[in-house]
């Protein structure tokens, strides 16, 4: 079996790996780097659980091949936040209660991240708009909204206070 | 054996430090930093991947299946077909279930499993299923209710005669059971009635659509132990059917549940799993087993379409005095449906004095059904909230007013029964009166619906475990699944019975060695029934934690008192002792009787019906026919919410199921009985931008049964929805829809329809 | 699927060696959005897979004098973020950003929507009207082709083997002209077009339209570009009369399929309420450049 050697960075580490050549990175993020935040729900693109940002790109990494990450930068949930240092998203989603049973909630977190990087001040329809890759069949979305809407005036907030982390 | 509290302590005036409030939630943290470990996140040394090889055909027989070439394959490690499974006589409860697991004599579905494969990779045991041969001679199927009752269908079981029905004659037929439920005299109830209304009504089967597949991995051991990781709403459940299809002692078998991603009944049976602990037998491995999203759709339940014919009389004072229904529901090949919750559900929640019910259950070519959020009820009560909609117009009635009328309330006898203690429904109606939604005035365009929604709501089997560690913290094992929340609840629940904070306590959902069987976690019972023995559990810990602590003081038992998390003299003059908190006892055990554990298992019952109504505003674009949903209220009785938040969740997230089983999700099949749209593409889920905000008003009245007063509130949220859906379509565009899901198509063309008959 | 190759090549020569090789089934895989899906169903079985994205002829947005070229392996989301080109041509990205989510559009490319060949593909009714063309370049050289000759039934295209598209060009606009792209589908997102409709349109300065071009998908084999739907608008001030014209003049140019997303009777209804809305924005914005 011809395998592919390949080099990727995931959350600032650097990995290496063989993968046959159709494989996804969904696939070897979990089954070979281990990796089992990123979740996935379909393989076709449409229910979100795999998102990651590839290069400060927000994609579905059941539609990436594991062999063109070579020399790629790959953030997933795994890189977001500590139980110490938790993303305002993250806590947000907590106390809010924007996850039930929780196998969307990476990639939603992932998704909402990557929407307030690009607009810190989305309107509730800008929100949805952006999640309307991500399912959830357990919240009806509302708690998920209302947790991104949180969490993007915490990050204002922050700003606003010269905090940049 | 006990079946609910002696007494159950409930007290409306308490006051509550821990139920009521909103905590986060302990299994939430690892979920927000993608360490909860679900169905498919587990890794064993050794481990083997393992993959299906489904029927392409709705029906055939199998004339063949030859495995060689695959066996051949390098890493393929087992391949088993239906030959490896006990055999069981078809047409018995648990032959069918192991047909419905691998076929034998036929499949009866497209997706039905025909063989399964171990290999090293997923990737080679996705080739080697392309190197099984199967020959299939195929034979007509059916997949419609219609087509299965004609009388030249195909038949799926040579065998199946009517269930339920003495005048059938002696041929084989796809109609598995028939029911009648009655009260009154149907006759003389329409003869009473000023106005008469009658419709049909169809629905097509709509999936759960959890996002988790289907994941599991097996591990069976040399000496006959298996273990098994699945996802699963019914660990005990599971652990027994495996037993009975795989003719294995049930006390070998050790499932361990996994996180669930969403079940809402559908991962109440099993599918995998028996194949998975095959071939791990075969294999001397452990095998690894998850569905694709594709198998999701074609291999696992979805819930019972539907046809029926209701009508329903009322007086010109808005008293309904009749209704009658005739009910057919699909089960897929087998029986199994639930579908006596119809009979029993449909007009419960009315005080109606004659009802004549006739349900079919029927069989077709199509996945077997499973569960989902009150299972069978939905789809039904579209039909019956559109006919009570349509008589209060008749007899120009504000909607709520009408249903006011006619609701049951306390003493109430149903039609399966029972009699009522305390219910919520009319403080529900009349709460739902009051939301700021129902005062506003709907814009011109727009249409506005309600609806109500019954439960029973339901108890079972229960059996947990408290044990109190040393440093005074406390760990609950509890064998039902947490399908959205309820171990904060049920830690909740504890806490406040202990007098302690939330945080001092851990539920863990236990494995099938650990405890006594608990029923499948399923009809709004989890919270309800685990309170019940979780309650039990902390006051038999408490009563221990005084004797221990009379102990220490030299005292009598009833001379002391627990109050606040600690024990106490009951008096002064008890003596002078300074109270101990749970922790200065249990870190003292070592030198008392040992730990303090225990352990409580009852067949719960008592549990409060509930009620809801929905509030639906909507926009139909003539044009199209296709529908936006701008606003949305639920209003619900849960007779004492725990956790408000959790609650509210519950309340939203059946309210968008049920609006994408109005709208859009349906089951398409091609000519040849092939699934034509298995994936989230062309089946339509909501998503986010198709949904409004969903409101949340929470009514409370109390079950008194239940320590905390509550009632279940998953199962009743999701009854209203499509029938909230259809009226506020009915009211937009003025003629009213009968088939969900009301697609744009059928409404389009019933606005052209509208347009001839009112032009 | 069983021995498949990855190759990644840096140059269009290169590639087109690799995708011209006769011996071998090849894929080529830009954002890969269509291609994994198949790929993981079986739907094609590619001996090797081309990933052009490492090519640099492949990747930009480019505006000479108004006229734009946009670079085959550019994501979607590229072009949402280039402000001048969602300004020239809105309906053009209405289309492009209806191709799946946000995750999709971080890969997906408008050529490969073109390429996939499926008669429903939303960005390329909008590429039709918009008047743009693929460049190509294969084994025997360059060539230009209009996008509408480009696809010939579903999952079909005239490409000839070895053949990529490189870029899409865009012309010039002149004043007063604007575009739309409308599609039905059930839900707001994450949906195939059940009929989808782009009128792209110039008015001169009394408001009466001088050029128009109107393309539909879903309703036909291939993608169509109806000229009784341009003629209903031409010469007007796209009043009530010519609307109504233009969406009778589509539903007459439909011959749609009945599938599962929609029935033939209720394509050749929509159509037409599709068009005339497409056709409604395309003017307002026409008006307001």
């Amino acid at each position: 079996m011809a395998k592919a050697h390949v080099t990727t960075t995931v959350n600032g580490d650097e990995y290496e790996f063989l993968c046959e050549p159709q494989q996804s990175l969904v696939n070897v993020l979990r089954d070979e780097l281990r990796l089992s935040g990123t979740k996935e729900g379909c393989s076709t693109g449409d229910c979100g659980a795999c998102s990651v940002m590839m290069d400060d790109r927000l994609v579905c990494s059941c539609l990436v091949l594991a062999v063109e990450t070579e020399g790629k930068h790959i953030e997933t949930i795994e890189g977001m936040g500590t139980a110490e240092n938790l993303h305002p998203l993250q806590r947000r989603f907590l106390e809010i209660n924007g996850l039930q049973c929780g196998i969307c909630t990476p990639g939603i977190l992932v998704a909402a991240k990557a929407l307030l990087k690009k607009n810190p001040n989305p309107t509730e329809t800008e929100i949805r708009f952006w999640l309307a890759g991500n399912l959830c069949r357990c919240t009806g979305y509302d708690k998920i909204i209302r947790s991104v809407q949180a969490a993007a005036e915490d990050l204002r907030k922050d700003k606003s206070n010269g905090n940049h982390s | 054996m006990a079946t609910i509290l002696e007494e159950s302590g409930f007290n409306p005036d308490a006051d509550l430090k821990v139920v009521g409030t909103n905590p986060v939630k302990h299994d939430g943290l690892d979920k927000v930093l993608g360490r909860a470990k679900f169905g498919a996140d587990v890794y064993l040394p050794g481990m083997l991947y393992g993959k299906i090889v489904r029927s392409p055909h709705a029906h055939a027989k199998i004339k063949s299946i030859d495995i060689s070439e695959a066996k051949k394959l390098p890493g393929v490690k087992a391949v088993i077909t239906g030959a490896d499974f006990p055999e069981i006589p078809q047409g018995s409860g648990w032959g069918d279930m192991s047909r419905t697991t691998i076929a034998r004599e036929k499949v009866l579905f497209d997706g039905h499993p025909v063989a399964a494969i171990a290999a090293i990779s997923e990737q080679v045991a996705k080739r080697a299923c392309k190197l099984i041969k199967v020959e299939y001679d195929v034979l007509p199927h059916v997949i419609e209710v219609e087509d299965a009752i004609a009388k030249d269908a195909p038949i799926l079981h040579d065998y199946m005669r009517t269930k339920g029905d003495e005048d059938a004659p002696d041929v084989p037929t796809n109609i598995c059971e028939k029911m009648v439920s009655k009260i009154g005299d149907i006759d003389s109830g329409f003869a009473s009635a000023d106005f008469i209304v009658e419709n049909d009504f169809d629905s097509k089967p709509m999936h759960q659509g959890y996002i988790e597949p289907q994941g599991c991995i097996a591990d069976y051991s040399q000496d006959g132990l298996v273990e098994l990781w699945t996802c699963t709403q019914a660990p005990f459940v599971y652990r027994d059917r495996l037993s009975a299809i795989l003719k294995i002692d049930a006390a070998k078998i050790n499932v361990q549940q996994s996180e669930l991603g969403g079940g809402f009944g559908g991962k109440t049976g099993f599918y995998a799993e028996p194949l998975a602990i095959v071939l791990s037998k075969k294999a001397s491995a452990p095998v690894k087993m998850t569905l694709t999203r594709t198998e999701v759709f074609r291999g696992t339940g979805p819930v019972s379409g539907t046809k029926s014919r209701i009508k329903m009389g009322c007086k010109r004072n808005g008293k309904i005095v009749a209704a009658e229904a005739e009910l057919y529901f699909q089960t897929g090949p087998y029986t199994g449906s639930m579908y006596f919750n119809a009979p029993n559900a449909m007009f419960t929640r009315y005080d109606l004095p004659n009802i004549y019910i006739e349900a079919y259950e029927v069989v077709s070519n199509r996945p077997k059904v499973n569960s989902f959020r009150a299972p069978c009820v939905p789809q039904i009560v579209f039909g019956v909230e559109g006919l009570i909609d349509d008589m209060a117009k008749k007899v120009g009635m504000d909607p709520i007013d009408f249903r006011l009328k006619n609701a049951a309330t306390e003493g109430h006898t149903t039609i399966y029964g029972d009699t009522w203690g305390p219910v919520g429904f009319v403080e529900t109606l009349e709460a739902a009166k009051t939301t700021e939604h129902y005062r506003t005035p709907i814009k011109s365009g727009e249409g506005r619906g309600i609806s109500c929604g019954f439960w029973f709501n339901r108890g079972g089997e229960t059996a947990s475990t408290m044990t109190l560690a040393p440093d005074g913290t406390v760990t609950i094992s509890t064998g039902t699944a947490d399908v959205a929340g309820s171990r904060i609840s049920i830690a909740m629940m504890a806490a406040e019975e202990l007098g302690i904070d939330v945080d001092k306590v851990r539920v863990k959902m236990s494995d099938t060695n650990s405890l006594g069987f608990n029923r499948v976690t399923a009809g709004s019972r989890t919270t309800f029934s685990v309170g019940m023995v979780v309650v039990d559990n902390a006051r038999k810990c408490i009563g221990e934690l005084c004797r221990r602590a009379a102990n220490e003081w030299g005292v009598a038992e009833e001379e002391v008192k627990f109050e606040n998390g600690e024990v106490k003299p009951a008096s002064s003059n008890v003596g002078d002792f300074a109270p101990m908190s749970i922790g200065d006892i249990t870190s003292k055990t070592t030198m008392t009787d040992g730990a303090i554990v225990s352990s409580s298992s009852m067949n719960v019952t008592g549990a409060g019906p509930g009620f809801g109504v929905h509030i639906v505003d909507v926009k139909v674009d003539e044009g199209t026919g296709r529908v936006d949903v701008l606003r949305w209220t639920v209003i619900q009785d849960a007779g004492k919410a725990i956790h408000p938040l959790q609650v509210e969740g519950q309340l939203q997230g059946a309210a968008i199921q049920g609006m994408g089983w109005a709208l859009n999700e349906e089951y398409i099949y091609t000519q040849e009985g092939q699934l034509d749209n298995p994936g989230f593409l062309d089946y339509r889920m909501p998503v986010a931008s198709d949904v409004p905000m969903v409101d949340c008003k929470i009514v409370e009245v109390p079950n008194p049964l239940h320590p905390f007063g509550l009632r279940g509130v998953g199962e009743v949220p999701v009854v209203p929805t499509m029938a909230a859906v259809g009226n506020a379509i009915t009211a937009a565009i003025g003629i009213r829809p009968t088939s969900l899901p009301m697609s744009p198509p059928k409404l389009l063309d019933l606005i052209e329809k509208r347009d001839t008959l009112y032009p | 699927m069983d021995q498949v190759r990855y190759e990644a090549p840096e140059t269009l020569d290169a590639a087109i060696a690799l995708l011209s090789d006769d011996t071998t089934a090849s894929t080529i895989f830009a954002g890969g959005t269509d291609v994994m899906v198949q790929l993981h169903s079986d739907l094609i079985e590619p001996e090797v897979i081309v990933n052009v994205k490492n090519i640099p002829d492949l990747i930009g947005i480019e505006e000479i004098g108004g006229v734009y070229t946009i670079g085959a392996a550019t994501p979607v989301a590229e072009l949402q973020e280039h402000k001048e080109f969602c300004e020239a041509w809105p309906g053009v990205i209405e289309g492009a950003e209806l191709i799946g989510s946000v995750q999709v559009k971080g890969r997906s490319t408008i050529v490969g929507n073109l390429c996939n060949a499926s008669p429903a593909a939303d960005s390329v009714p909008p590429s039709i009207a918009a008047g743009a063309t693929v460049n190509i370049v294969g084994p025997n050289g360059k060539r230009k082709v209009a996008v509408e000759d480009i696809v010939t039934g579903p999952r079909q295209t005239s490409l000839k083997k070895g053949e990529i598209i490189v870029s899409t060009t865009f012309p010039a606009r002149p004043p007063h002209s604007g575009d739309a792209y409308l599609r039905l589908t059930p839900r707001t997102e994450m949906d195939i077009a059940i009929v989808g409709a782009a009128v792209n349109l110039t008015l001169d300065d009394l408001g009466i339209c001088t050029t128009a071009r109107v393309s539909l998908g879903a309703v036909a084999p291939k993608f169509l570009l109806v000229e009784e739907c341009a003629n209903a608008l031409i010469g007007t001030r796209v009043d009530k009369n010519a609307l109504y014209a233009l969406g009778k003049a589509a539903s007459d140019a439909a011959d749609p399929i009945s599938d599962k997303r929609g029935t033939r009777d209720y394509r050749v209804k929509t159509i037409a309420v599709m068009t005339l809305r497409a056709a409604e924005r395309a003017v307002k914005r026409a008006r307001e450049n």
